[in-house]
């Protein structure tokens, strides 16, 4: 399984922003809207309680959105 | 009153701790994050550092551990429970107290001494006598100290004079909004500051502002 | 390029050093063999090109601990604790990956003093760049400065100073060297020889990856070419949080008395950790790579002994006791794992389980390679070029705002609050309020103080000289805070010793700074050498970076650099002779040459004698070593950490014979800018010049006088914070 975590939207996101600025300089136009997450990948033996292993641990709901990829 | 200091791995300031709390309120005692025995201690510190590197989320793992639950139970009792730094974190994670920590707006780390302000909550009254709301000068020393609530809760936080403390105009290092640099439970006896109270104790290193935020929590001990 | 080269050289072994290892051994080393003698015969490891020319540096004193050849050197100060230190450099790996390459740098000399049982107190770092306008130059600092804080900050502890110079040499060669200070008790004090046949070798910490293979003969014992983005696989990466376990875990086990012996895991990992300590203890090693825990599982047995990662720890332990030790490491949530044996063999011999996969006589390994004499020969004059940024004829307002707002002068705030420097509740002085950093020790009722300089522009006018300087640079900016030096560590940062001009300047270099340590009676108590720092526009400035440790008797009584109250008189102590040589002026009109005034080490000492004693006394309000940029920087320095402005007349400069031009920019050792009550500095001997107060820095100094607001002059100083902001 994989886990996406992203900051909520609204949420100042400075390592986004920051990886957004460098950009052009370094030759790519024309990209926008960056947000740095996390990505967790685990093997788990019983995915149904994986949705609340990433409410109290990988994520805080809080300040983070997340996403649950079966690979 | 006697203190005991969290120690997780990874802890960095939590001797300083010990030590502050020794000046301040007399007797201190180190906790190992494995020990949920909180025999004999009336406050807990959760102090700053890197607990658990940092990993996943500031805090985030601490906040699992058995003396994590111990201090819950203190909490709920009516207990003084300080979270410095990193341990504002944790306490945060842990639902403690309300809002979250974010990276520095400017993405650096930074150690810089700082002006506080310390804001009236509905209990504390009395914050050690002396002139009150005179700034107090506190060093800050984070990377992810950038406080963050969203704005119905923030307003809800006002109301309740829940906002324990503020960085003096202009010298906000970290961009967090409202300029809060820290944050009180409903009941006041849960209290957390991403500046570091137990490095302004001593003359020789600083400044002796520290104290009073220790003492501030004095009356919760039972 | 042949399709043949032997495997031999492309690892960096010349032929004659091949042909003696097949000599010593009795035939043709094998592929663990190989690897593990072309790390060991390494620059890197054997000083092959230095370790002759380190003999001449003196290392007894009264108060030494532990000297050169320990994984630290050590000082008593009293009360039976001894302050740890030393400095290291990190350099071809910060200018590969700057971050990870600083970071493991600061990991490295951390380790080197908790392996002799001191708790780290303090680090300090001394930097160097090319000029800020390159691109590259701006992203080595960003990185190197983040990694740092990175690993200091999250392993607790203080950042309490250290230096960063901007210099077009230093462009394809970035320096960072890392210091490390540490405090134990010294009957606890442990040494890295192994001892005691049948004795358990354990390894501690992080676990075995394919970390910096290689590192050490493919990056440090060459000059940097075209290409290197190929070697990034072969950069460490540091984790602070697995070293501050790492670290508790030793110093619980020392305490506890479970060790024998202890020693880190730096360049050439377990080969050299292993090698070295079987050398100093005179006896044999075995290790089986089998029970080495990987992080990678098919790794070969010459890429376990070889590998470089991180935070790993090689202990001796009576067989008794490893029980207790691998409880202990656990505890503590670090690795551990019996992987040999001591024995009297006087062979290093690695086992694959059963099978031996490499063998060779502990002497050889760690002996064995030859050491060169150098070539040495004067180059004749001033070898790395020009670049004029100001032009004659200025004012000198324009000179001295030029000087301030220079990268190398301006304050280096947006560095040092990158970095903790008030963990663990020691520091007296934080970074730029005095010209030393100063640490209490409550366990003793003293304190220590500590400076690191190298000023490398000027050594490469005259090696001699100017490492006699920066050893007196230190001495005097102990004096500032009333310490008397106790010891000394340097890292000598070089070009290529096998080039005569580098080699002179390395010979001359240490001459001069085994001079200096003698007449000032500082011992050096260990160090490092960096050679082979050199691109293809040439080497590096020769940088010899001294760190010195002294003490004091009373932390509250501790000058600062900046002016206190208006209406202090200003004075100047000290021999100070000023010529513009080698100066930030001199540099910036495009005037540097060979040459430099000798320094007058007696003077000098005579000087910090006797300001130590006044600022011991609590006579002085501010004492401030005179260097780059000259008194009229000092002046602003002074004025701009005070808030307060300042009137004062360089007449008596001027009657030891300097110009007005000299007595404001000319550097030069022996001279203190101190500000207190009148009648108590004219008691020192000092002289005084004017007057603190008022909002302009105003200095009198003949035709080429100059007024400067103070704010002004903030501004310039505080350049690089809008410089470096993101």
């Amino acid at each position: 399984m994989r886990v996406l975590i992203r900051p909520k939207e609204g949420i100042l996101d400075p390592q986004g922003k920051a990886v957004e600025r460098a950009l052009p300089a370094l030759g790519f136009e024309g990209v926008e809207h960056v947000r740095v997450g996390r990505m967790v990948e685990l093997e788990a033996e019983d995915p149904v309680r994986l949705a609340e292993l990433c409410e109290k641990l990988l994520a805080n709901p809080l300040i983070e959105d997340f996403e649950i990829q079966t690979l | 009153m006697i203190w005991g200091v969290l120690q997780f791995p990874g802890s960095c300031d939590e001797r300083d701790a010990l030590h502050a709390c020794t000046l301040a309120s007399g007797e201190a005692r180190l906790i190992w994050h494995e020990d949920r025995d909180l025999e004999g201690i009336d406050g807990v510190v959760v102090p700053g550092g890197f607990s658990y590197g940092d990993y996943l989320r500031a805090g985030a793992i601490a906040r699992f551990s058995p003396a994590m639950e111990a201090v819950a139970e203190l909490a709920d009792a009516g207990g003084p429970v300080l979270g410095i730094c990193n341990g504002f974190q944790v306490l945060c994670e842990a639902r403690l107290l309300p809002g979250a920590l974010l990276r520095n707006e400017d993405l650096r780390f930074v150690c810089r001494q700082l002006d506080l302000l310390e804001v009236d909550g509905p209990e504390t009254g009395d914050m050690g006598g002396d002139s009150a709301h005179r700034p107090l000068s506190i060093p800050a020393k984070h990377g992810e100290g950038r406080y963050y609530a969203p704005e119905p809760m923030l307003d809800e936080l006002e109301a309740n004079g829940q906002v324990a403390y503020r960085y003096a105009p202009g010298q906000n290092p970290n961009g967090s909004v409202r300029d809060i640099a820290g944050v009180r439970n409903e009941s006041g006896n849960v209290l957390g500051l991403m500046p570091h109270p137990e490095h302004a104790v001593d003359p020789l290193t600083g400044s002796t502002d520290g104290l009073r935020v220790f003492r501030s929590l004095e009356r919760f001990a039972a | 390029m042949t399709t043949s080269t032997p495997k031999y050289r492309e690892l960096g072994l010349t032929d004659h050093e091949y042909g003696l290892i097949v000599e010593k051994l009795g035939r043709e080393p094998n592929d663990v063999e190989l690897a593990m003698f072309s790390l060991l015969w390494s620059e890197h490891c054997a000083y092959k090109h230095s370790r002759k020319l380190l003999r001449r540096l003196p290392t007894d004193g009264e108060r030494v601990v532990m000297g050169p050849g320990e994984n630290a050197g050590a000082v008593d100060v009293g009360n039976g604790y001894a302050v740890a230190f030393k400095v290291e450099s990190h350099n071809h790996p910060s200018a590969v990956e700057p971050f990870q390459g600083a970071a493991t740098g600061v990991g490295g000399i951390l380790r080197d003093v908790f392996a002799i049982g001191a708790r780290p107190i303090a680090i300090l770092d001394s930097l160097r760049f090319g000029e800020l306008d390159s691109v590259r130059s701006r992203h080595l600092l960003d990185g190197a400065v983040r990694g740092i804080g990175h690993y200091g900050n999250s392993i607790g502890v203080a950042n309490v100073g250290g230096e960063i110079y901007f210099e077009e040499p230093y462009e394809h060669n970035c320096l960072v060297n890392a210091m490390c200070l540490g405090l134990a008790k010294t009957a606890d004090m442990v040494r890295a020889a192994a001892a005691g046949v049948g004795n358990a070798v354990v390894l501690m910490g992080a676990s075995t990856g394919r970390d910096g293979i290689g590192g050490a003969s493919v990056l440090a014992s060459a000059e940097l070419g075209e290409g290197d983005e190929a070697k990034r696989p072969t950069v460490q990466i540091g984790d602070p949080f697995e070293e501050s376990k790492v670290l508790e875990c030793c110093l619980e086990l020392l305490e506890k008395g479970l060790l024998v012996s202890l020693q880190d895991l730096g360049a050439a990992g377990l080969t050299s950790s292993a090698a070295e300590m079987a050398s100093a203890g005179g006896v044999g090693i075995d290790l089986d790579v089998a029970r080495v825990p990987l992080r990678e599982a098919d790794m070969e047995p010459f890429e376990i002994m070889v590998s470089e990662s991180q935070e790993r720890m090689l202990a001796v332990v009576e067989p008794a006791r490893v029980a207790e030790v691998v409880a202990i490491c656990e505890k503590w949530q670090t690795g551990s794992a019996e992987i040999g044996v001591v024995t009297d063999t006087g062979q290093v011999r690695i086992l694959r389980g059963s099978e031996i996969v490499g063998e060779m006589p502990v002497e050889v390994l760690v002996d064995g390679c030859p050491l060169y004499d150098l070539e040495p020969a004067d180059p004749g004059g001033w070898i790395y070029g020009n670049r004029a940024t100001l032009a004659r004829g200025v004012s000198s307002e324009d000179e001295l705002l030029a000087l301030l707002s220079a990268p190398s002068i301006a304050s280096k705030r947006w560095a040092f609050e990158q970095y903790d420097s008030v963990v663990g509740s020691r520091t007296v002085r934080r970074p730029e309020s005095a010209d030393a950093a100063v640490l209490q020790l409550p366990e003793c009722g003293n304190a220590i103080a500590v400076s690191i300089d190298g000023n490398g522009r000027r050594v490469a006018c005259e090696p001699y000289a100017g490492t006699v300087e920066a050893v007196l640079e230190c001495a005097q900016n102990l004096a500032c805070v009333g310490a008397e030096p106790l010891g000394l560590t340097n890292c000598l940062n070089f070009g290529n010793p096998e080039k005569p001009g580098t080699a002179w300047q390395l010979d001359r270099s240490v001459s001069g700074l085994a001079d200096a340590c003698d007449a000032l009676g500082v011992p050096v108590v260990g160090g490092n050498v960096s050679l082979y720092n050199e691109g293809p526009e040439g080497p590096i400035y020769p940088t010899p970076v001294v760190g010195m440790v002294g003490e004091l008797p009373d932390p509250a009584r501790v000058a600062g650099s900046s002016f206190v109250a208006a209406g202090d008189a200003i004075a100047l102590l000290g021999p100070f002779s000023p010529t513009l040589a080698g100066s930030e002026l001199a540099k910036q009109r495009g005037e540097l040459d060979a040459g430099l005034p000798q320094p007058d080490v007696g003077k000098v000492a005579n000087a910090c004698a006797q300001l130590r004693d006044a600022v011991r006394a609590g006579s002085l309000a501010s004492a401030h070593d005179v260097s780059d940029g000259g008194l009229a920087c000092a002046l602003a320095e002074s004025a701009i950490g005070g808030g307060l402005g300042c009137r004062v007349d360089l007449q008596p400069l001027r009657e030891r014979g300097c110009s007005p031009e000299e007595a404001l920019f000319g550097e030069g050792g022996g001279g203190f800018l101190l500000s207190g009550e009148r009648a108590a500095l004219e008691q020192l001997g000092a002289v005084v010049i004017g007057e603190v107060g008022g909002g302009t820095i105003e200095i009198a100094a003949g035709d080429r006088s100059l007024v400067v607001g103070l704010g002004g002059a903030e501004s310039a100083w505080r350049s690089l914070d809008e410089r470096l902001a993101v």
